[in-house]
């Protein structure tokens, strides 16, 4: 099988270490949690770091899933699994339930963890758009001190993100809101692919007007995973079917979708305006307790 | 690098390059060739092994990164009270043709059974999902599992 | 769920479910597969593959890596050269590169090898080899390579200025036409099988060990004809045949990706020859998805003609195939089209004319493999789309327009338009009962009512008649060799048996199947009987598995060879009882006295004597054994009726198949249990063609489905429940009656699973994979080429 290039590895045993190691070994040097994203790319040898540096023994810092005064906060270091199986997770948000049950495959899951994928910033990768529709905050920390950016600061592009070459993130912070309802979908050529196109929605009800909303994108080239057309129809708004199919609209003219082998651009736009409106759709059912 | 790791209950220790994966050091250093490889992609799941109680891919972990883990591999599944009734199950609804893809899915399927004991087949196939089988067409497999919870170990292998 | 069954009875003396021998040591991860090999001293082996479809080798550098310090060898085209091994000869009378020596004519073609201590070592020396090339415009839509001003490929064929490789035809053309000049109702539609890849979980790969002493080669490889194997080898290298061992292990899966022979196996032999050490070469997952055997790749369009009462009155076909780079299909000489002129299905026509015409682009060799029965996947697809295209066409329901059509069961033998003689069928026996058991009429009401809420729900039907267990050997050979199957079965002085057998499984739990066959005849238990394949030193000639065949062919030759045993037995137990040979009678395990029931000899007691001191009859040898080299006389014909029905999302295009019901006939099943193993498998393979599958290539050259993450197979999560039924046609002419089934389900039910998308969006064609794109762009009235890069 495929083999990764001659590569040097250390073990951080702390956030300080990790980043005292990442400032050691300079650029070369990459950080690995999970490895499902990095370590097939080293197989591939596309990516050739000169040092690994494992950060798994910060799993006790860094794998919670907890509320922290207004704000659920979810640890870089937490496993895909155990997000799907948080209780609090998916009692405030369960989008984040809808999209880890649709991301990778179980075993995969068991590794996989929510930094590493958020960092990897792959244009197709699920918790960025969830993120991106919950508006959440990631706290990033250097030497220097650590520093909290929203996630449209957070993406900047393709594989890229805020997180510098002797930075690591340490957690995610969702604002927690009263009668709220998310909902992830999805579509995917076949239970473990990528997203062909998936689409998050976060609906705030006060009575029957949207006090806030989030539109989150995957896939479809939308700038930082969202889409602030379909946002900004749906704040104030009534939470009606003409409401969601002016965002559903929106939200397929808010992004850039590329033809590949999951499908034609033109399809993408369709369904980047589909899954909005079911997004919409079971998010509103949800701030109502109309969906369990 | 040395590295050290619980195999199957024994500890082992090698010198190795920090980039050997996980299932190269199984397979090649320890010699324990039940573990296949089947992709390049974390696909497949035929590498499936236990790292700490949980399945993994053992094609998508360094042999470094399991310095200090408890690794347990298909070679582990039959112990002195006898076959896993994972294995049993395998045998007897013929949930295996080449045999390939059959460690993976019976390491994710005890897995599945010591968290579940009773799964009903949407919850098998959900468990298996991440592994391909190519010869089966899965339908012996979810059986086969089923099999396993209605046969729980007696011994208390599995307690 | 289907009910949990109990476990199974004791051995059965026979015929009947059993858990299969082999399984002992697969559920324990004792299988021994060639990647498991480990041989003292071994070497490793990687190679180089071209980045470009087309392109000029202008230098190759190799000395960078024969620097590395772990590197013993580095081995390019012009190295074989010298040895006069750049080329071998393909499975269909043209040449295949071994090495690239003056092009690279696909992407992933193989053009330097290297050997080192290690595979990591190899890898990185892979790294270190320079290739210049000079970048040419690749074909890669097989629709332009007959255009004049294409590329040509093959300059390394004197004399070749195109891409054109063969025309075959079969039927009467004449005909033909003439029944389509009187018809009253024509319609024709475009298809494509588009290219897919057998993709079995182990990939290809190959220890070559050639012994410097005694210049004996072994090599173990996870080869479905190790026979076919050695006798290559032997031509291609020149190496004396008994000199050559060819051992095939446990085999994780084949399909047909492991018949042929692959430069990466001549590239490890040329490293232990080089080396002077055993050298191991495994390729990766893209390296057998990108250069290994794939399938299909047919551009068809297809016509059929019907009165208005919906009598189907003949079929015509034109095909445009795409070979690839060489043509090396596995086929029978005589074939080059397989035997896809049976795509005259399951109907009884008045007549029937397919043109296939052959040609090279700058895509991987390769054509028969995926269980396809040689091309019967191809035929079985096109004859089912057209019947549905004409049920559309006509407004008449596709069940009732088989029923109407189906050949009846009086008219068997049959011989079909094209030449084929069915052995045996009752086609709408095995039909009907498939619509009982999907609850046909129910289905239809179901859906109905669906629509009327705006909700897809789709039924579709197959059905297929498959044709399998080549030879004959007087009209079918691979490279000349016949298609005839040997066997030899010996029973030890104790009692207990061996069988060796020249096929060899990958799954298909021979082990199991072949000791059944041995206990019907002998009565040995199949517990007491030992079957020895995979080992050209150990086992008798024959062309190995695939096809559908074994069954068919090799066991034919362990019935008839055991059944000799029986006759021996015979002789010996009447020298034993001191009475005559016609004086007595068989009962399973046991010769005994005409009206004397206990006088009798077990079989066990006969083998004993026959390797003792008895004085033996005139002309017997003594001990207990036989052999036989089994030549069908026909091939044998499985058949089968399948439904799919699937539900699809108008939003998305998403398709979940819902239920799955497959009725098939392969004549008697000698283990119910692994009969149902291999058609679950089968329909799996179906539903991922269907919906999933496919290697598509971009304008550049670059293969887009190289990886598991490109090329989707189905996880469990996409199959369905299999519902399965059987009907039971023995096979007239094979003594056992089993027609074989390995690939039957592969050949029908991709064709169940598109009716039923089609069917529940209502639109008469479009081609596979049925993705959720496609399927949602088949609804907006524009499906795009699935071959292609998509735009």
């Amino acid at each position: 099988m495929q083999t990764p290039a001659p590569v040097e590895y250390e073990r951080a045993a702390s956030v300080d270490d990790a980043i005292a190691l990442l400032e050691r070994h300079g650029p070369e040097a990459r950080l690995i949690a999970g490895g499902h994203s990095l370590l097939p790319m080293m197989k591939l040898r596309l990516a050739r770091p000169d040092v690994l540096i494992d950060i798994n023994d910060l799993a006790e810092e860094l794998a919670y899933v907890r509320i922290d005064g207004d704000d659920l906060c979810i640890g870089a270091m937490t496993r895909h699994r155990e997000l799907l199986e948080s209780p609090v997770a998916g009692e405030h948000y369960r989008i984040l339930h809808d999209a880890e049950r649709v991301i990778a495959d179980p075993v995969v899951r068991n590794r996989g963890t929510v930094g590493g994928s958020i960092c990897q910033a792959d244009p197709s990768e699920d918790l960025s758009a969830v993120f991106a529709t919950l508006g959440a905050r990631a706290v990033i920390r250097s030497s220097s001190g650590t520093r909290v950016v929203a996630m449209d600061d957070f993406h900047l592009g393709a594989y890229t993100t805020a997180v510098g070459p002797a930075e690591i993130l340490l957690e995610v912070r969702v604002p927690i809101r009263t009668g709220c309802g998310s909902a992830y979908e999805k579509v995917e050529r076949r239970a473990g692919d990528w997203a062909v196109v998936a689409v998050g929605a976060l609906v705030c009800l006060d009575g029957d007007r949207i006090t806030d909303a989030g539109v989150g994108l995957a896939a479809v080239g939308a700038e930082h995973f969202r889409s602030p057309a379909a946002e900004e129809i749906l704040r104030g708004a009534e939470p009606s079917e003409a409401t969601f199919d002016a965002a559903a609209v929106a939200a397929s003219a808010d992004c850039d979708p590329q033809s590949d082998q999951r499908g034609p651009a033109d399809y993408k736009r369709h369904l980047a305006g589909e899954l909005t409106r079911r997004a919409l759709r079971r998010a509103t059912a949800r701030a109502r307790g109309q969906e369990g | 690098m040395q590295v050290t790791m619980t195999v199957n209950g024994d500890e082992v220790a090698r010198e190795i390059e920090p980039r050997l994966l996980l299932v190269h050091f199984i397979r090649e250093e320890l010699g324990l060739t039940g573990t296949h490889w089947g992709c390049d992609t974390s696909n497949c799941g035929t590498c499936v092994v236990w790292m700490d109680d949980e399945p993994v891919k053992s094609c998508t972990v360094l042999a470094a990164m399991a310095h200090g883990h408890r690794i347990r591999t298909v070679e582990d599944l039959e112990r002195a009270g006898g076959l896993d009734p994972v294995q049993q199950g395998f045998m007897d609804e013929h949930g295996l043709q080449c045999g390939f893809c059959t460690p993976g899915m019976m390491m994710t399927a005890r897995w599945l059974l010591d968290r579940d004991p009773d799964p009903d087949e949407a919850t098998i196939r959900e468990a298996i999902s991440g592994q391909i089988c190519r010869c089966t067409g899965y339908e012996n497999i979810v059986r086969a599992v089923r099999w396993a919870a209605e046969h729980p170990a007696t011994s208390e292998v599995h307690a | 769920m289907t009910t949990i069954e109990e476990p199974p009875a004791p051995t059965p003396m026979g015929f009947g479910r059993m858990k299969r021998k082999e399984d002992v040591r697969f559920i324990r991860g004792k299988g021994h597969y060639v990647d498991d090999v480990v041989l003292p001293g071994m070497l490793h082996g990687a190679v180089l593959r071209s980045t470009y479809a087309h392109a000029r080798i202008v230098r190759i550098d190799t000395s960078a890596a024969e620097a590395h310090p772990k590197v013993r060898a580095v081995i390019t085209g012009a190295t074989l050269e010298t040895l006069g091994l750049a080329w071998m000869p393909s499975l269909s009378h043209d040449v295949v590169a071994v090495l690239a020596t003056d092009k690279v004519r696909f992407q992933g073609q193989e053009v330097a090898f290297v050997v080192a201590d290690d595979h990591y070592s190899a890898r990185d020396a892979l790294e270190l080899i320079e290739v210049e090339y000079e970048p040419l415009p690749p074909v890669m839509d097989a629709r332009r390579a007959l255009e004049p001003d294409a590329p040509v490929i093959r300059d390394d064929v004197q004399g070749k200025t195109d891409n054109h490789i063969f025309d075959w035809d079969a039927g009467d053309e004449a005909a033909t036409d003439a029944a389509f000049a009187a018809a009253d109702v024509v319609v024709s539609q475009d298809m494509l099988y588009p290219r897919v890849h057998p993709a079995p979980m182990e990939t290809c790969g190959a220890v070559a060990d050639m012994d410097p002493v005694s210049g004996k080669l072994t090599i173990w490889c996870g080869t479905q004809a190790p026979h076919a194997h050695r006798t290559l080898y032997a031509l291609v290298a020149g190496l004396p045949e008994h000199k050559i061992r060819v051992i095939s292990p446990d085999i994780g899966g084949g399909f047909g990706n492991k018949v042929g022979i692959y430069p990466g196996y001549v590239c490890a032999i040329v490293g232990s020859i080089v080396t002077k050490r055993p050298v191991k070469w495994m390729e990766d997952r893209s390296e057998n998805l990108m250069s290994t055997s794939f399938a299909r790749d047919y551009h068809m369009h297809g016509e059929i003609a019907a009165t208005n009462d919906g009598k189907i009155t003949a079929l015509r076909v034109k095909v445009l195939a795409d070979h690839g780079a060489f043509n090396n299909t596995a086929q029978p000489t005589k074939f080059p089209a397989g035997f896809f002129h049976i795509f005259t299905g399951s109907y009884d026509l008045q007549a029937a004319h397919c043109e296939v015409t052959g040609v090279y682009t700058n895509k991987a060799p390769g054509g028969v493999a995926y269980a396809c029965s040689f091309r019967v996947t191809e035929a079985a697809y096109l004859v089912e789309r057209m019947v549905d295209c004409l049920a559309d066409e006509m407004g008449m329901d596709p069940a009732e327009l088989r029923l109407k059509n189906l050949l009846k069961p009086e008219q068997f033998p049959y011989t079909c338009p094209t030449g084929w003689e069915y052995d045996s069928g009752d086609y709408p026996r095995a039909l009907r009962l498939a619509l009982e058991m999907a609850g046909y009429d129910d289905l239809r009401k179901e859906q109905a009512d669906k629509r009327t809420r705006g909700e897809l729900m789709g039924i579709g039907i197959s059905f297929f008649t498959e044709t399998v267990g080549a030879g004959p050997r007087k009209h079918m050979d691979i490279l000349g060799l016949g298609m005839a199957d040997g066997a030899e079965v010996r029973v030890h002085p104790t009692g207990k048996a061996v069988v060796r057998l020249s096929c060899q499984s990958q799954g298909q739990g021979h082990e199991t199947t072949f000791a059944q066959i041995v206990a019907q005849e002998l009565g040995i238990s199949p517990d007491d009987i030992d079957v020895v394949h995979g080992d050209t030193d150990n086992t008798p000639f024959g062309l190995g598995t695939y096809g559908s065949r074994s069954t068919p062919v090799s066991g034919a030759a362990v019935a008839v060879a055991s059944r000799r045993v029986r006759d021996k037995a015979k002789i010996v137990a009447s020298a034993m009882l001191e009475v005559a040979v016609d004086d007595l009678e068989w009962e399973k395990g046991r010769w005994f006295v005409k009206g004397d029931p206990a006088a009798g000899k077990t079989i066990q007691e006969i083998a004993l004597a026959s390797h003792g001191s008895l004085e033996l009859p005139e002309g017997v040898e003594g001990h207990l054994d036989a052999s036989c080299v089994y030549d069908p006389p026909n091939l044998t014909y499985p058949f089968g009726a399948y439904i799919c029905v699937v539900d699809v999302d108008p939003g998305t295009g998403q398709v979940k198949v819902r239920r799955f019901i497959a009725v098939d006939d392969c004549g008697p099943r000698i283990n119910p249990m692994i009969v149902e193993g291999q058609i679950h498998g089968g329909l799996a393979d179906g539903v991922g063609m269907a919906l999933m599958e496919v290697i598509a290539f971009d304008e550049d050259g670059n293969c887009l489905g190289g990886s598991f993450m490109d090329y989707l197979l189905p996880t469990a999560l996409e199959c369905p429940s299999w519902e399965v039924g059987q009907t039971v046609t023995p096979s007239p002419h094979h003594p056992l009656g089993v027609k074989g089934v390995g690939e039957s389900a592969t050949v029908g039910s991709p064709a169940a699973v598109v009716n039923a998308v089609l069917d529940a969006i209502g639109v008469r064609h479009a081609d596979m994979p049925l993705t959720p794109a496609q399927v949602w762009r088949t609804m907006q009235g524009s499906p795009f080429r699935t071959d292609l890069a998509i735009e």
